[in-house]
């Protein structure tokens, strides 16, 4: 593993994704890429449009499917081959076109494929409404729009539910894809809020962004890729900005990190600074 | 007033759509000089759009999905000519002439094909990923061709006499007693309905309508049912038709048995039976949600393990069933199925859908929008019709009115639709 001197050591972690491999039709998307997530961890996958970050975490929902490679959840491997498999695993995706219907109403959204049916077999939207009201309220107090269609919520509010529909389900890992995009200031604070309340109640949560400022003070560590490689795993508290950044753009690991570098990591040697590798 | 409407949780649109209806219909009785809003108008009204209306129905599901289905009126075309040959070829190798069972055994053997048909166009739209305006263009053209092979094109007639009761017509009616039953039902249905949905509101402690609004509301509906089966009981059989009835009876004819009233015609209450079902499986079931879902976000429907694959087959398929009731009401009304029956029908269906509100881009629709709207259509044909107005210039204002109905509905719900309502 490319980062064992971890608080959590002494837990074991929520996901692990073990050398995984996917080709699309020659072109190496995801190279031998390995990550792991610890419970009450915010972990921040970084890298440039097309460094593969998008790809990898859709193996992890079960959107696709890896060439090869292990993905391990508590300990045993899973076998992840479609959103169903993801859930049964309470691994919850927030993708990042939100994948809400608009047309449909918060509650309709909420359950939407897992919907509460009474002895007969209809839908029992009242038993819904309200336990989307209570999901709904612990998250955004200020939620009302139960009934209207989600397109007529703000983006904070789309996130809220896009959220909450994950909770729902008793989500332990979630993942997040650019949780914070077209979301204004105000919003974007209180997805932040959002986040840290359910790091503390010990999910273990992966922001996917291309975007370094919204992400590193959300997170406990960072992955960083570059052209499907993973460059390096480092926690936040040991880097700068420039340092991350400098992993994302040039796939260089900062000086005193090195020995953490992943096999993306352009080669030490070959770099520009005159150091020498520790 | 938008006030009030929002209050009482009334569609707007639904709002507009009885106000064109209203217009459409005193606007031609005044220039019929009275002959438009008559018990026997309004009775032939219900039986003409009955075809119609029962595909809009189904439509109202293709177009929600996404999807476009232009075959219906070759669907109901085969399936007409396939019905007529084996109630009139094919059963009668079996069960006598005019056998109670045959129009039964018919109408099944038509709802298993053209849900097969419907099935088949499902599958190359969803799973060969054809997209369904090809699917559909090239379904009408190899339904209506299978038309003409049924019979080498051969008009199939007389029909089964049971079968021709679906049609409506002089003896397709349930009569005053009857008539005045399924108003009775019908009421005791709304007020039980609207009881039922307060209580459970009320038990989770979410906002209700305020009271006065339910009475409005429930008064509005069980109004509007004892206004049509009124007019329509009004509607008396022709004289000479009552004669031979009672004559068949052996009661002696007089000057107040005579008045034997239509009532609810067959076609329009299997329209109500079709609309009622829909709109419970739309609202009530997981099967509407989902076809919602997938015409709100079809890659969320995916994401939440919905099988969009499936649901499109099965929306087909519900479509090729509403075509074959159609063409049994088509057929039986005209008492003969020939191979052109439903031509150009999915026009008629497609604009009724429209006008009733659902959209092309889909995800937003509903079943008695598409009735109201399959309404509009007949009425406007009909009222043009009874006017004398040539053929030629009907179709003229017909299609000018399908373009005015979307143009309107797009223009006032962007200007009068409150996006946080």
């Amino acid at each position: 593993m490319p980062d064992m001197n971890d608080t959590n050591t002494d837990k074991n972690p929520l996901v692990e994704m073990r050398d995984i491999h996917v080709s699309f039709g020659g072109v190496k998307a995801v190279d031998g890429v390995s990550i792991d997530l610890y419970p009450g961890e915010v972990v921040g996958v970084l890298g440039h449009n097309g460094a593969g970050k998008s790809t990898l975490i859709k193996i992890l929902s079960g959107a696709y499917q890896a060439d090869t490679g292990q993905i391990v959840v508590d300990g045993k491997e899973a076998k992840i081959e479609n959103a169903r498999d993801a859930r049964d695993n309470n691994i919850e995706t927030i993708y990042q076109n939100l994948a809400l219907a608009d047309n449909l109403d918060a509650t309709q959204n909420l359950f939407l494929g897992r919907e509460f049916v009474d002895k007969f077999g209809f839908l029992d939207d009242a038993a819904m409404e309200h336990k989307a009201r209570e999901v709904l309220h612990r998250l955004n107090p200020n939620f009302k729009k139960f009934t209207s269609p989600v397109s007529a919520l703000s983006g904070g509010q789309r996130q809220s539910v896009a959220i909450a529909r994950a909770l729902l389900f008793e989500a332990r890992v979630l993942i997040m894809d650019e949780p914070c995009a077209a979301l204004g200031v105000h919003e974007t604070k209180m997805v932040c809020e959002l986040i840290n309340k359910l790091k503390h109640d010990g999910l273990g949560i992966l922001l996917i962004s291309h975007d370094l400022h919204d992400v590193f003070d959300l997170s406990d560590r960072l992955h960083v890729m570059k052209n499907g490689k993973l460059v390096g795993s480092v926690r936040t508290e040991d880097v700068t900005h420039d340092d991350v950044l400098g992993m994302i753009i040039l796939g260089k690991m900062p000086e005193h990190l090195l020995h953490l570098a992943g096999p993306g990591a352009t080669n030490a040697t070959n770099t520009q600074t005159s150091e020498t590798p520790l | 007033m938008s006030r009030l409407l929002s209050k009482m949780e009334v569609d707007r649109r639904l709002i507009g759509l009885a106000f064109v209806l209203l217009i459409i219909w005193v606007g031609f009785d005044i220039a019929s000089g009275g002959r438009f809003i008559t018990p026997r108008n309004i009775f032939n009204l219900s039986v003409q759009t009955a075809s119609v209306a029962v595909m809009a129905c189904g439509m109202v599901l293709i177009i929600v999905t996404r999807h476009i289905d232009l075959s219906v009126g070759a669907i109901l075309g085969v399936l007409a000519m396939i019905m007529g040959v084996v109630q009139t070829d094919f059963l009668p190798q079996f069960l006598d002439y005019n056998h109670p069972m045959t129009w039964a055994l018919t109408l099944l053997i038509g709802i298993a094909v053209g849900a097969a048909i419907g099935g088949i166009q499902g599958l190359a739209v969803g799973y060969l990923g054809v997209p369904a305006f090809i699917v559909t263009l090239g379904g009408l053209l190899v339904w209506r061709g299978s038309a003409w092979w049924v019979t080498q094109g051969r008009t199939v007639a007389p029909l089964d006499q049971n079968f021709i009761l679906l049609g409506g017509g002089i003896e397709g009616t349930i009569g005053a007693t009857w008539s005045w039953i399924v108003a009775a039902v019908a009421i005791v249905a709304i007020i039980y309905v609207a009881i039922m949905d307060r209580r459970r509101r009320l038990a989770f402690d979410f906002p209700v309508k305020p009271i006065w609004a339910e009475y409005t509301n429930t008064i509005v509906k069980a109004g509007l049912v004892l206004a049509v089966i009124t007019t329509l009981n009004a509607y008396h059989l022709p004289t000479r038709a009552a004669e031979r009835i009672l004559e068949n009876k052996g009661i002696p004819v007089t000057p107040e048995n005579i008045e034997i009233s239509h009532g609810i015609a067959i076609p329009l209450l299997i329209v109500a039976l079709v609309a009622i079902v829909l709109t419970v499986v739309v609202k009530r079931t997981r099967f509407g949600r989902y076809i919602f879902a997938i015409g709100g976000n079809p890659q969320a429907a995916e994401l939440a393990g919905i099988n969009v694959k499936r649901m499109t087959v099965a929306v087909f398929a519900l479509m090729g069933v509403l075509c074959a009731i159609s063409a049994a009401i088509s057929s039986a009304r005209l008492q003969s199925a020939g191979n052109d029956l439903g031509t150009l029908d999915e026009l008629r269906v497609i604009a009724a859908v429209v006008i009733g509100g659902t959209s092309l881009a889909g995800g937003v629709g509903t079943i008695y929008g598409a009735l109201i709207g399959a309404l509009v259509m007949q009425s406007l044909q009909s009222g043009m019709a009874l006017l004398g107005v040539d053929t030629s210039l009907q179709s003229i204002v017909i299609g000018l009115v399908l373009v005015l109905a979307v143009f309107s509905d797009k223009y006032f719900h962007r200007r009068y639709s409150d996006p946080t309502a």
